[in-house]
């Protein structure tokens, strides 16, 4: 696997960086809302339940399941081009929410829908100062 | 006063071009106009009411629509939500001109999809993207496709559904085509040519993906009064439903999609059931989009929809016929094409499709859905009806 999929370099607003930060240093960063306990994982200000602004950062298991996938084959946009197939998936995490994200470290025949998955994270090669990952998951 | 059979469809036009490399978006959408106004017996200057959206309009694309065609609507639409858009604006027309806002209204489409050689399934966008919350999926290298595959291969876990059912849409699909003179796909395929086709995104093989094509479409709605004394047959606006969906936080199961809000509200505005349509214009971008839709709009039980697309049920000439103009798999995909479900309804409820005509049909169900159902989507639906 010498030449592993790179993933392209992704851009955080000030809704998303906590996210990505916390991907840089290994962990998987969800988060909660303090008013009604509604976790959500693509971060925003305000929580998706109640609106409310009170939401705080937690460090989730960085565990889960896959709820599907899909083994690709066929995708024109570079780098994956170069990199086929590889395998998309959702994974359910252990604190409820789904995550878009690759299966890696395993062969693509082998994934199976309900196998439990770890986090694993691609830190990014950056110019721009930025200590941010990439999370990816393998077979627990 | 309910809208419910009171608006009416009083004139539809499909353009016939597949490949127009020496059009604009805005060309084929005028050439269309002028087609389903010439259907319906109206002139350009009764239209006010302007509804319309493409791959390229921008936010104010619906000025410069009213500017190329040199008219100033009462009533504008630019609604963009993908291939429902159309589906959408029909209902928005009804509701314009129930309320008095507009009398005729114009809903148009055109694109330039395949000459322009636009990425729609697999192209994708390259990373370079800024927007933060792409920066979910653009990494990860998500397709179209791929949101797709992952609904079907959830539906074959959990239900058993084999990639053959799937492929009997494809099928049947290509039969329609093959009695279709505009479609580009009308050679006949078997299951074996889907199943032994190059897998795209597992387990959708390139037969159970739609074509690319250019095109475009035209729909004029009035009030079925009005209908009444033009020249065609009004087909009637008997319910309609939208909605949108999408994943994440206590985001639904994967296999409950927008079809199924949109549906239900659509039939029982309409007060009518499952039973009494007679056929379907179901969106196809892909096979498995056509079985889920199936399920969600209440036509069979969810799990069910495997069996439901064998057997010959939805083939013209068996218990209920889809997608008669060979859909998006066969005849034409310009990338949104909702606005053709609601012209071959049309069509088929006046009785006009020649080969591919269903038996004097009075009740059929138009469902557009736009997006991919894998991630964020919508999906709106119709219920149309002759007297």
């Amino acid at each position: 696997m010498a030449d592993e999929l790179v993933h392209p370099l992704v851009y955080a607003s000030f809704e998303t960086r906590g996210y990505w930060e916390g991907a840089g240093r290994g962990e998987l960063v969800l988060q909660r809302c303090r008013s009604c306990s509604t976790v959500q994982s693509k971060p925003r200000n305000v929580c998706a339940t109640c609106l409310s602004n009170d939401i705080e950062h937690f460090v989730a298991s960085g565990r889960g399941t896959i709820y599907t996938f899909t083994v690709t084959e066929q995708n024109m946009a570079p780098p994956f081009n170069a990199h086929l197939p590889y395998v998309m998936a959702y994974v359910a995490l252990d604190e409820g929410p789904r995550l878009l994200t690759h299966i890696v470290g395993c062969d693509p025949a082998d994934v199976r829908i309900g196998q439990a998955v770890v986090a694993d994270f691609q830190q990014q090669d950056r110019t721009d100062g930025e200590a941010f990952a990439v999370p990816r998951f393998r077979p627990a | 006063m309910s809208i419910s059979g009171n608006i009416a469809i009083a004139g539809v036009y499909e353009h016939p071009t597949r490949w127009a490399p020496e059009k604009s978006e805005f060309q084929i959408m005028a050439e269309a106009a002028r087609g389903a106004l010439a259907d319906a017996g109206l002139q350009l200057s009764d239209v006010d009411g302007l509804l319309a959206a493409s791959m390229s309009m921008g936010s104010m694309g619906t000025i410069e629509l009213a500017e190329y065609l040199n008219i100033k609507p009462n009533f504008i639409d630019g609604t963009n939500i993908g291939g429902s858009s159309f589906v959408v604006h029909v209902n928005h027309a009804a509701a314009a001109i129930s309320a008095g806002l507009c009398d005729v209204a114009l809903i148009l489409y055109g694109s330039t999809a395949a000459s322009q050689a636009v990425a729609i399934g697999t192209g994708g966008p390259h990373g370079t993207g800024r927007d933060p919350y792409q920066s979910f999926s653009q990494p990860y290298g998500m397709t179209t496709v791929g949101s797709y595959a992952m609904v079907a291969k959830l539906h074959m876990e959990r239900y058993g559904t084999k990639p053959e059912q799937l492929a009997e849409i494809a099928v049947t699909t290509r039969r329609h085509a093959s009695m279709n003179p505009l479609a580009k796909m009308r050679q006949p395929i078997t299951v074996d040519d889907v199943l032994s086709s190059r897998v795209i995104s597992d387990p959708l093989h390139l037969l159970d993906c739609c074509i690319i094509s250019d095109g475009g479409g035209a729909v004029v709605v009035t009030s079925a009064e009005r209908a009444r004394d033009l020249a065609k047959k009004p087909v009637l606006y008997l319910g309609g439903g939208e909605a949108l969906c999408h994943q994440e936080i206590g985001g639904p199961d994967l296999l409950q999609i927008a079809a199924k809000q949109s549906g239900d509200r659509a039939f029982a505005m309409a007060g009518v059931g499952r039973d009494d349509i007679d056929f379907a214009m179901i969106y196809d971008s892909f096979t498995i989009t056509v079985l889920t839709t199936l399920e969600n709009l209440g036509f069979c039980k969810p799990g069910e929809g495997g069996d439901f697309v064998s057997g010959g049920r939805i083939g013209l000439g068996g218990e209920f016929p889809i997608n008669l103009d060979g859909g998006g798999l066969s005849n034409n995909h310009p990338g949104m094409r909702g606005i053709f479900l609601i012209i071959e309804a049309v069509r088929q409820l006046r009785g006009e499709c020649g080969d591919r005509q269903v038996a004097n049909p009075k009740l059929a169900t138009v469902h557009g859905t736009g997006g991919a159902l894998g991630t964020q989507h919508s999906g709106a639906t119709l219920i149309l009806g002759v007297d």
